[in-house]
């Protein structure tokens, strides 16, 4: 192939899935002259498992995405078909929201704002070469011959890198969805000294939504109250479409137990090793085989569309098993099967080759991000997608990078996990990964973050005096609550408490001090006329700040006493076999690893407390020097 | 680890001494300590002494009590063994006074050393020379990594297995909390009822491992006794009696006892140190009244007090006064002479004034009532645990306070179960399990997800 000098861009970003809009989105932003190169067109922010945004952790890491200036939760607001909050007896820090996605319309729209986007052009290509100079990137070359010329690469390739689809004894090369599989990357990689790891994923059928009998099921209708991701999208109700609920049984359980012997799980065919969180419906079957029945979801794809997805039935079963399978359900007796449920195998760049700005250490000015870093989901692609692209761009205009800490961010627990961990399935966030979870809310992620983005250049003047406004007015509130005292004496008080059924006053007691008491709500001092009917954000924020401030307080103190380490630097340059007294292990994890501070490194399996305090002792000793 | 901040810890290896040192060392522990020191001199504070001087007092706690009489050694940067400020509290009485004067230091912001943290610091200050660095590394490595595993290796049999078992079920707990958050589709809150049950089974036996570790103290530190009663009441009789040697000059002129004899024995394998106090009266001998402030500050240290009544001159008001100043948890009450004709104290008497208080009736010229007063002292200092069966755990310091952390936690949980959401009762649940990890050095996240996924069936 001839190629030919196609332009010169800051940053190319190659893949249009969630993490490569948010990445090319995010340089372009920050004006950097950005390329983002897809397979196709057809496939921008394609969703091709579930229909859904949100739920616990990605709800929160979806606000942090927007509080940081990123598209995610506006595109879903725009583009969903139902909303629920839920874990809403759980507790603020859980609580979450999530979105069923018009899958259609959440591309349009995306689509519209990547093309609308200043500073970035949108190319349908498919990449082959990655080239560097000195190990650093200069640039790309497409199958049809055009070589781009740029200062930084973010490769978003999700699961297509030698993508393997297997249906039953049936496996051929492929992308998800019926795409193609992008081969030569992956090999390119492979060449640059990335090494490679192997996962495996998969995908329930999709059925024709005439083809099913709703009177069987159970309707899962959306919230009644207007719902939003994006700090800064209107509150309005879109109309709202239901998901159904049914049930396997213990036919469907037979069906999947006698079929086993034409499983590819089974039978070896598939190596690759798949998530524990999101395991297949035969998965299931045969490890709670005490369990005589699952949950099976049906969600719609879209407005637009009969075709609706079966949430609980990711399978790699022969097709005709499949069919009898989704047949034995409840309301799916007569079912249509419009696309095959499949498992694919895919090539990973084990993440511990990252930095913590998702930068190689082996190849300067290449970032990865999104699934092609072993992690699963597309909040959790969005996320890296956003750090890469920001970083990138910093790295292109030469300025600090940004690394948000496990006491910032959903996303920052995220990517230390990833860089710093030995990771053997792919990776889903939870919430029971982020040591702080009373911190890091989904309903403080604008007053945790959007500093942050702001200072970055990703929020814009709009986003800024909303949020500056709300935290204004959210300072004076508390304080005017704290402030704000009765007596035993004030009758009226009184009369309000009684009312609530919680005990009379003893002494004089804040305002703040009576909204913690369990009986009374924020609302309930609104409609009293002791506070203002403010912003509902506002009002759930003095609510839970008020209610959960001993526990946010201990938290708190945990941070600080984290921090500390968080923020012990270690120089990039040390070669750890030079440090005496380590353990052979620990030498070796740590060169590989590269930890940036004392912090990350006391995170790395196989290094002890022992090891981190000879490794504290010679920075000291460095230091002092 | 940090190195600028102050830190203390018992410098003096455990068991009973005569001395016992806390050494402290970092920029303001000299102030620190001026803060919880009471100079016997009151013109003095230690705050203005010069490097390499010693003073005595007291150091009190935060009620102003004294703690122990202590001498106070202060050594300024960088003339100190680990190049900061130095203080060095010399507790004369033993570990156990030693141990609580190193808690009142760690409520006033000095944290505990870590192991090997003073010679780190010596090293870190260039106090050492580049010829000592690898030793001093080795040193320090062998430290940290034998702390963390100490208790564990001493952990045997049917403990081990106590112990892990009450992981486990924090553990589960944990899990199925994380659960029901992480995956509201096919996991159920977990049952508030079940789980407050769980809860107090494990509280129970963490519980049951603090007192064993206390109870190891005991074996390990020993306790402290001390005879008390008016005058002529067989004070120093009963000591020689337990000690079975003529230490004390025994007469029958009361107020022979001029200061406090002490000497050490063995009772059931616990080591004890036991004191015959002066007679406690008002006095105009200055001898004598320099002996009875001491027993005085004795009394107040002690583990236990055996307090004697002499059953022919029944109870007297001075009696009743010496016992008023005495602490009712800590008594045993010894009615002495019962081999005497006349006996002037009844056992309505008896009831009325000590209802509670372990009272044993007896003769120490007679040997009659001793098996008893043995028995009611390991009793009294093993908390009613008599089954001592060899194996009680000894934790250090460290281990002993991650226990209690857990202790709290659990309690937190049960007292805010049911009115806090379970992401608030989930913070305690995983404080006390990470408190057990700090024993045990299990990665906690990675068991919880991974019990998450064993236990449940996830996945949509």
């Amino acid at each position: 192939m001839i190629t030919y000098n196609a332009g010169n861009y800051d940053v190319v970003v190659i893949g249009g899935g969630h993490a490569g809009c948010e990445a090319a989105l995010a340089s372009a932003r920050m004006g950097c002259k950005t390329l983002l190169v897809t397979l196709s067109m057809e496939n921008i922010a394609l969703m091709p498992c579930n229909p859904s945004i949100g739920g616990p952790a990605k709800s929160q890491l979806v606000r942090e995405i927007d509080a940081l200036g990123g598209e995610m939760a506006k595109n879903i607001d725009k583009s969903h078909i139902q909303m629920r909050m839920i874990n809403t007896g759980k507790g603020p820090a859980v609580q979450a929201l999530r979105a069923q996605a018009d899958k259609y319309e959440y591309y349009r729209e995306m689509l519209k704002t990547l093309l609308s986007q200043e500073n970035l052009d949108v190319k349908m290509a498919e990449v082959e070469r990655i080239e560097t100079v000195n190990k650093r990137v200069t640039g790309i070359v497409t199958r049809t011959g055009a070589k781009f010329g740029c200062k930084a690469i973010v490769i978003t390739s999700g699961t297509y890198l030698k993508g393997r689809i297997i249906i039953g004894d049936l496996a051929f090369d492929g992308g998800p969805n019926g795409q193609f599989p992008a081969v030569k990357l992956s090999d390119s990689l492979r060449d640059l000294g990335l090494a490679l790891g192997r996962f495996k994923t998969g995908t329930p059928p999709r059925i024709d939504r005439k083809s099913v009998d709703f009177s069987k099921m159970i309707e899962q209708p959306g919230d009644e109250r207007p719902l939003r991701f994006s700090y800064i999208s209107p509150r309005v109700k879109r109309p709202q479409l239901s998901c159904w609920l049914t049930h396997s049984n213990k036919r469907t359980h037979q069906i999947v137990m006698d079929n086993l012997d034409r499983s590819p799980l089974f039978t070896g065919l598939i190596k690759g090793r798949g998530p524990r969180y999101c395991p297949s419906f035969e998965d299931k079957v045969v490890r709670f085989s005490d369990k005589k029945s699952h949950q099976i979801f049906i969600e719609p794809e879209g407005r637009s569309t009969d075709e609706m997805y079966v949430q609980g039935m990711n399978t790699s079963l022969p097709e005709d098993v499949q069919l009898k399978v989704l047949r034995s359900i409840p309301g799916l007796e007569n079912v249509r099967m419009i696309r095959t449920g499949y498992a694919i195998e895919y090539d990973y760049v084990i993440p511990s080759q990252l930095k913590p700005t998702l930068e190689t250490k082996e190849i300067e000015n290449l970032f990865t991000a999104g699934q092609i870093n072993g992690t699963s989901g597309y909040e959790e692609a969005a996320g890296q997608g956003l750090i890469a692209g920001i970083n990138a761009a910093l790295k292109v205009k030469e300025k600090e990078p940004l690394i948000l800490k496990r006491s910032e961010a959903y996303i920052g627990v995220m990517i230390d996990d990833l860089v710093t961990g030995d990771i053997d399935e792919p990776y889903r966030l939870l919430t029971s990964r982020a040591e702080y979870r009373l911190i890091l809310r989904q309903d403080n992620a604008d007053l945790r973050l959007t500093e942050i983005g702001r200072k970055i250049g990703l929020v814009n003047d709009y986003r800024w005096r909303i949020f500056c406004e709300k935290k204004e007015i959210l300072e004076k509130e508390i304080e005017r609550l704290k402030e704000t005292t009765f007596t035993p004496a004030d009758e009226e008080m009184a009369e309000f408490l009684t009312g609530k059924d919680t005990a009379p006053l003893r002494d004089r007691v804040s305002l703040w001090e009576i909204l913690k008491r369990p009986e009374i709500k924020i609302k309930d001092l609104v409609e009293e006329g002791l506070v203002d009917d403010n912003d509902l954000d506002i009002l759930e924020q003095l609510e839970i700040q008020s209610k959960y401030e001993g526990y946010i307080k201990k938290q708190e103190e945990q941070i600080k006493k984290f921090e500390k380490m968080e923020n012990r630097a270690i120089p990039e340059d040390i070669d750890y076999s030079e440090v005496f007294g380590l353990s052979n292990e620990a030498v070796q994890k740590l060169n590989e690893i590269r930890p940036v501070s004392i912090g990350q490194a006391s995170r790395i399996s196989g290094v002890n407390p022992a090891d981190i305090n000879v490794l504290l002792i010679f920075l000291e000793k460095k230091r002092r020097k | 680890m940090l190195f600028n901040d102050d830190i203390a810890a018992i410098a003096t290896p455990p068991g009973e001494g005569g001395i016992a040192i806390i050494r402290l060392s970092g920029s303001s522990v000299i102030e620190k300590v001026s803060r919880i020191f009471k100079p016997y001199n009151p013109e003095v504070d230690i705050k203005n002494k010069p490097g390499y001087t010693m003073t005595l007092g007291w150091i009190l706690d935060d009620k102003g009590e004294y703690i122990d009489e202590v001498l106070v050694s202060i050594m300024r940067a960088p003339k100190s063994y680990t190049g900061e400020d130095v203080v060095e509290i010399n507790c004369h009485g033993g570990i156990l006074p030693a141990r609580k004067c190193l808690e009142e230091v760690l409520n006033h912001g000095i944290r505990l050393a870590e192991p090997g943290e003073f010679t780190r610091r010596a090293f870190l200050n260039g106090r050492m020379d580049m010829s000592q660095v690898e030793a001093v590394i080795e040193i320090i490595r062998a430290k940290s990594e034998k702390s963390m595993k100490l208790a564990l290796k001493q952990l045997k049999g049917e403990k081990k297995e106590d112990f892990n078992r009450l992981e486990d079920i924090l553990t589960s707990i944990n899990a199925a909390i994380e659960a029901s958050i992480d995956f509201p589709d096919e996991v159920d809150e977990p049952d508030y009822a079940g789980l407050e049950e769980n809860i107090k089974i494990v509280l129970d036996e963490v519980n049951k491992f603090i007192e064993a570790a206390r109870r190891g103290e005991v074996y390990r530190e020993g306790i402290k006794i001390v005879i008390s009663g008016k005058p002529n009441v067989g004070k120093s009789s009963l000591l020689n009696l337990l000690l079975r040697k003529d230490k004390a000059i025994v007469t029958d002129i009361p107020g022979t006892t001029r200061d406090i004899v002490e000497d050490y024995l063995n009772i059931n394998g616990i080591p004890v140190k036991i004191m015959d106090t002066a007679g406690i009266r008002e006095t105009d001998d200055i001898v004598e009244r320099i002996g009875v402030e001491k027993s005085g500050q004795a009394i107040k240290e002690a583990d236990l007090v055996i307090f004697l009544l002499d059953v022919a001159s029944g109870i007297t008001e001075e009696d009743i006064r010496i016992y008023q100043g005495l602490n009712k948890e800590k008594v045993i009450v010894l009615v002495n002479k019962e081999d005497l004709a006349e006996k002037n104290i009844s056992e309505e008497e008896i009831k009325k004034l000590f209802g509670g208080v372990r009272v044993i009736r007896g003769s120490v010229k007679e040997k009659t009532g001793l098996d008893e007063l043995i028995s009611a002292i390991t009793e009294m200092v093993l908390e009613g645990k008599t089954d001592y069966d060899g194996e009680e755990l000894i934790f250090n310091l460290r281990q002993q306070k991650a226990l209690e952390k857990a202790r709290e936690h659990l309690i937190s949980v049960l007292d805010s179960l049911g009115q806090v959401p379970l992401d608030c009762t989930a913070v305690d649940v995983r404080g006390a399990l990470e408190a057990l990890g700090e024993i045990t050095g299990k990665n906690i996240k990675e068991e919880i997800i991974n019990r998450i996924f064993q236990d449940f069936c996830i996945g949509k």
